[in-house]
């Protein structure tokens, strides 16, 4: 579904992403693990089209993301909750849903997708005609992942969506990822300092160092091996 | 005190005000979403008031009905002051979206300075008059001393396009995009929203604001030069800062405020210090309210 073949990502003179290659399944939850300033954000950046890669491929279903824009990106069914719950602080709650299907045109559909992301989050439901800046971080942060979601995506980027979470609201999160990833059929590429939780939900997972892809394997393996539980699983 | 030359003050500050708003929100809509100061926006002003002029006398020539003369007139002074208002960022603000920002307000100055010899060269450096179309309503008959026909027009005309606009910017797709884009340009990006769509959006309906700005009044002062869009500018800039540059209901108030300022002071101290009220009226505002009346502080708009 979607394939990155060596590409080389730069902000002015710092290589972020030297030469990094993976591939993401139809139906996948594939995550990607990694340290602070490993470049996590940055792939996720440039399949979005925000950083455009230098040298190198990102092709979903067979087309070339590296020469479209981000909104043509985005209408070929990838949808990105980025870092740091990046929702519109002066629009309300349901606004900020109704964003998230800019690109549908299906007005009744997504009136009941709405209603879905409610039964997901109750308290956005609660909160629906409030501002987004007045939410809490938590809730804030269930409302880029409802938004992203609202655009029915195929593939869905989640940039560390546990970020600074309660832990039962964290367990909640990924029980929704699980779930939208089985029943509505989209695959999810997941960025994560929460390694454990996100290998243990994952199919696949790479771990990214400095810019450099060094590890891939099952979710499974992953959490067996040594290197990995010593740097980032605190073991 | 005189009650009845209050109110007529009144009542020029409510027509000064218009016309105002109409300029300032595009001051207010292209900061918000570009974060540029458009020092051109004036001169989009100045182009409406000229085709105005311009399709006004043919149709005039040709003994078309005053009404329908100013209506048409409107129309092609929107098209015109769109065009160039679109077609302007294109060439001279995209281009440097992603530089300092300076750059970009280099080119704004450049684009005025540009536009007021473009119409120089092309017409003339004196006053051309402009002609009356604007009827006389006979409802208005009992009150004339205060209040004339085209002020009657130019709130009605300014009522109809503020509410249009509140609609168009709380309601519609494009205008719910526009919001997003100017609170978070890099995030609705990613929510697929075309982000030059919005941006020419914004400059179309700016222009298109100072266009119907610039024929009214017009035809009410009776006559126009290329230089007009340059104080007019300064001025809905000035009322756009009073307000709290970005927020779209400070601009409308900024602008009230500052007309009636203006009013009053010319009325009741000295019609020599027209220009200076506005001025020493900002100064005295952003001294205590930095942000403007209706601007965010800085540590919100992060
Ligand atoms: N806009 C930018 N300008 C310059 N350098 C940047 C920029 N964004 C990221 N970088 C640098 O690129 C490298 C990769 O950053 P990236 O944000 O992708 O890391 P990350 O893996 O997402 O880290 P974190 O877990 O802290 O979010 C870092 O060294 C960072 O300093
Ligand atoms: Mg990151």
């Amino acid at each position: 579904m979607l394939k990155i073949d060596n590409i080389n990502t730069f902000y002015g003179h710092i290589h972020a992403l030297k030469g990094i290659s993976l591939e993401v399944k139809q139906g996948e939850i594939i995550s990607l693990i990694g340290a602070n300033g490993a470049g996590k954000s940055t792939t996720l950046l440039s399949i979005s089209g925000l950083e455009k890669p230098r040298s190198g491929s990102i092709t979903f279903n067979g087309e070339d993301l590296t020469r479209m824009t981000p909104d043509s990106i985005v209408s070929l069914g990838i949808s990105q909750a980025p870092e740091g719950r990046r929702i519109f602080p002066s629009l309300t709650v349901l606004e900020n849903l109704e964003l998230g299907a800019f690109l549908r045109n299906d007005k009744k559909q997504i009136k009941k997708d709405i209603e879905f992301m409610y039964s997901l989050f109750p308290i956005l439901g609660d909160r629906r005609h409030q501002l987004g800046g007045t939410l809490s971080g938590g809730e804030q942060q269930m409302l880029t992942i409802s938004r992203a979601l609202m655009m029915e995506p195929k593939l869905l980027l989640l940039d560390e969506p546990s970020l600074g979470l309660a832990p039962l609201i964290v367990k909640q999160i990924f029980e929704i990822i699980q779930k939208v990833n089985k029943e509505h059929n989209i695959t999810v590429f997941l960025v994560e300092q929460n390694a454990n939780q996100a290998l243990k939900i994952s199919d696949r997972g790479y771990v990214l160092q400095n810019g450099v892809i060094t590890l891939s394997d099952t979710g499974e393996n992953l959490l067996k091996n040594d290197d990995v539980r010593k740097a980032y699983l605190g073991v | 005190m005189d009650v009845g030359y209050f109110f007529k003050l009144l009542l020029s500050g409510l027509t000064r005000g218009s016309i105002y708003a109409l300029i300032a929100l595009g001051y207010t809509m292209v900061y918000g979403i570009i974060k540029l100061i458009n020092f051109a926006h004036g001169e989009l002003y100045m182009i409406g008031a000229f085709t105005g002029l311009i399709v006004a006398s043919v149709l005039n020539y040709a003994g078309v009905d005053p009404v329908l003369t100013l209506v048409i007139a409107t129309i092609f002074a929107i098209i015109f002051s769109s065009a160039f208002g679109v077609t302007i960022e294109k060439i001279a603000y995209k281009p440097l979206r992603n530089t300092q920002r300076l750059s970009a307000l280099i080119s704004a100055i450049g684009v005025s300075m540009f536009l007021q010899n473009f119409v120089l060269l092309f017409q003339t450096s004196d006053f051309l008059s402009f002609p009356n179309l604007i009827p006389e309503f006979k409802f208005l008959a009992p009150v004339e001393n205060y209040l004339s026909s085209p002020q009657i027009l130019i709130y009605i005309c300014t009522a109809i396009f503020l509410i249009g606009f509140t609609v168009l910017v709380k309601f519609t797709k494009i205008g719910k995009a526009m919001r997003a884009t100017a609170q978070d340009s890099k995030m609705s990006l990613l929510l697929g929203i075309n982000i030059n769509k919005v941006i020419s959006v914004t400059f179309l309906t700016g222009s298109a604001a100072a266009a119907i700005g610039g024929v009214l009044i017009s035809s009410q002062v009776g006559q126009i030069n290329f230089y007009i869009g340059f104080i007019v500018g300064i001025k809905a800039f000035v009322a756009a800062v009073l307000g709290g540059i970005g927020s779209i209901g400070g601009a409308v108030l900024g602008a009230f405020v500052l007309g009636l300022v203006e009013s009053f002071g010319t009325g009741y101290i000295s019609s020599d210090y027209e220009d200076l009220f506005a001025f020493l009226f900002l100064i005295l505002i952003l001294t205590f309210k930095p942000s403007g009346l209706l601007g965010k502080s800085l540590k919100q708009k992060v």
